[in-house]
């Protein structure tokens, strides 16, 4: 049988029904839509953390000093003073999988520039703090190892900070703030990064010297964390085992001790995130597959109505000569025909509406071109699935019955 | 000549629940090429099931039919569809046309179904039959703006579109009125007068004289069987109507 003489068979019958044909896409065409604007959704957002993940240091490894507990009461982990200025320096020296370490203590205060004044926190790390974070400066330059030596009250502020202390415009480089009591100058300016996944400024802060902080802030001589660079992400659980083991034995634990530490990396956020949206991209692609299920019962309704409304054409076309298989054909071609037509409108209808989502709605999108292959597979499927049976019953009637049918 | 037709002890029986049903007790006759049989018959005669038969809708449950050659008894379902395809045409009561279509593409529909028929090839047969019915300023008039007359010639088009052995009418002019039943007649003798073979199932008996031949049917057997020497003319008849006002 010449399939393009089926072809344009299936394509008249339909043309003979034109609003029929149109409401029965109707349900085909929202669900593929829906399917490509909630798959959208769903990958737009889990793009979006994974991006800001990154942009934290997507191989960054945190170890804040542990609870511990002192005759039975479960200490304040921040007040804990396990970590060392040793542990430190053991990382920088005997870890394979690191790439760059940095100590950290922090104070909150309020800085103050001539009339102006600003709560907000003050870090003291090592240079390599940067790398690890994924700060860059945009003025000045960062301190160095020099000024760690000597405790140089000289700083780094972030983007709000500025803001908020040079009011008038002012160039803040060489300018002198002080932190609480303790004057400080200003000698490089970092790059604004924005606010976090969880809502954090990330450009309200101050970076000074770790030893400055240390001696000349906050008067201790532990460290509050250790800011660490895995040499890649993948290779983040590998150095998290070996500082471990490092600081377990720096801090003499026994083998039936617990840490001291913890540990922490973004990768337990990002796998944490990940699943969360993954989770909501499921629920979402559920809720589109369903209404595409519902269209392709909607192509099976009508099909089958169709099947006996059409039964004499049927009979018409079995007696001069269409056979079994012919009708099948026919019936299957105009059921994928309009679901294939409903696929393609739902995917510029779907692609549409992503768009319009994040232009209006100002969502994080992302089209995935899968979830547009997918949900266009899946509906002509969905045609071929649902065309089938009442294909099936129409390639099954018995012509002289058929002819005859009232 | 060659019999298009020929049957040989046609029995038919039809299982109803436990009984079963002798629609045809042995039909044997031959109908050769050019002629214009009428067969004719009461309801239940089996005339039906002689036409579902000829047109190789059906199978005899015993005895042995040839179409031009054919034996149509051992075909299965395919087969059979292809034999209807290249050797008949049908030409049925209530036109059935498909809705919303223009003649043409009704007129080319068996061809559709041929495939090797090219897709030029089939518009020129089409316009070709449609002239042959005197449709040919109706080429692109949809089935559900023409008259009834002008339907069952779309249709008759339609069955001479593949240029059949055999045209077989089951009651072609039971939906119309007397003076386009007559129009349509005149038709089915002009195509006669041409060559064709046509077998026109009635249970009209008026129309028998109109034909070459004529077969009754009563249960299910041939009681008479009668060649038509002198064919009254449909078209003489359709002048000695009145007038319809149009």
């Amino acid at each position: 049988m010449n399939f393009t003489n089926l072809f344009r068979i299936a394509l008249r019958a339909l043309g003979n029904n034109k609003m029929r044909g149109f409401l029965t896409m109707l349900g085909i065409i929202i669900g593929v839509a829906s399917v490509i604007t909630m798959l959208a959704i769903g990958q737009g957002s889990k793009r979006s953390i994974r991006a800001q993940i990154s942009e934290m240091g997507s191989n960054m490894i945190m170890i804040h000093p542990g609870a511990d507990m002192r005759g039975g009461v479960r200490q304040d982990p921040a007040a804990m003073q396990s970590l060392k200025l040793d542990d430190y320096e053991s990382i920088l020296r005997e870890t394979r999988y690191v790439s760059a370490c940095s100590p950290s203590v922090s104070s909150n205060g309020q800085a103050i520039y001539g009339a102006n004044n600003y709560p907000t926190s003050m870090y003291g790390i090592h240079p390599d703090y940067l790398e690890i974070r994924k700060y860059t400066l945009t003025e000045g330059e960062m301190f160095s190892e020099q000024d760690i030596v000597s405790s140089s009250k000289v700083c780094v502020v972030g983007k709000t900070v500025v803001d908020n202390l040079f009011t008038n415009g002012e160039n803040p480089l060489g300018k002198i703030i002080r932190f609480g009591k303790i004057p400080f100058r200003i000698i490089g300016v970092l790059t604004s990064k924005g606010y976090n996944t969880m809502g954090m400024d990330q450009d309200d802060l101050i970076l000074a010297p770790y030893t400055t902080v240390q001696k000349r802030v906050l008067a201790i001589t532990h460290l509050q964390s250790i800011f660490c660079s895995a040499l890649s992400e993948a290779q983040t659980e590998l150095a998290e085992e070996e500082i471990s083991s490092l600081l377990r034995r720096n801090h003499k634990l026994k083998e039936t001790d617990d840490d001291d530490f913890n540990i922490r990396s973004q990768q337990e956020l990002s796998t944490m995130m990940n699943s969360t949206s993954d989770m909501m991209t499921v629920l979402l692609a559920c809720i589109a597959g369903i209404s595409l299920l519902v269209g392709g019962i909607g192509i099976m309704n009508i099909m089958y109505v169709s099947v006996t409304e059409r039964t004499r054409e049927i009979g018409l076309r079995m007696s001069i000569g269409a056979k079994g298989r012919d009708i099948l054909a026919q019936f299957l071609i105009e059921a994928i025909l309009i679901s294939v037509t409903g696929g393609l409108i739902g995917v510029i209808l779907g692609i549409g509406a992503s768009w319009l989502v994040r232009v209006v709605a100002g969502w994080p999108v992302y089209v995935e071109w899968y979830s547009v292959v997918l949900s266009f597979v899946v509906c002509t499927v969905t045609g071929i699935f649902f065309g089938w049976y009442p294909a099936r019953k129409a390639s099954n009637l018995d012509p002289i019955e058929a002819i005859r049918y009232e | 000549m060659n019999a298009i037709i020929e049957l040989k002890e046609i029995k038919r029986d039809f299982r109803i629940g436990n009984e079963t049903v002798h629609a045809l007790r042995g039909v044997s006759f031959a109908i050769e090429a050019g002629e214009f049989v009428t067969i004719m018959g009461t309801s239940g005669s089996g005339k039906s099931t002689l036409l579902n038969i000829l047109g190789c809708l059906d199978t005899p449950t015993s005895g042995e039919y040839w179409l031009d050659g054919y034996s149509v008894r051992q075909m299965g379902k395919n087969e059979r569809a292809e034999l209807r395809n290249h050797k008949i045409g049908f030409v049925f009561q209530s036109y059935n046309l498909l809705p919303k279509t223009t003649s043409i593409e009704n007129v080319e529909l068996p061809l559709m179904y041929n495939s090797s028929v090219s897709a030029k090839e089939r518009e020129r047969k089409a316009v070709e039959a449609l002239k042959a019915v005197g449709l040919q300023d109706r080429l692109y008039h949809k089935s559900n703006q023409m008259s009834g007359g002008q339907q069952q010639r779309v249709a008759i088009a339609r069955a001479l579109v593949n240029d059949p052995v055999l045209i077989l009418a089951d009651e072609a002019t039971g939906n119309l009125d007397t003076r386009t039943s007559f129009e349509i007649l005149t038709l089915f003798q002009e195509l006669h007068a041409r060559g064709r073979t046509i077998v026109f199932v009635t249970h009209n008996p008026e129309l028998a004289a109109y034909s070459s031949r004529t077969i009754v049917l009563k249960d299910g057997r041939v009681v008479q069987d009668t060649c038509n020497a002198d064919i009254a003319s449909a078209k003489e008849t359709l002048a000695t109507l009145p007038e319809t006002e149009d």
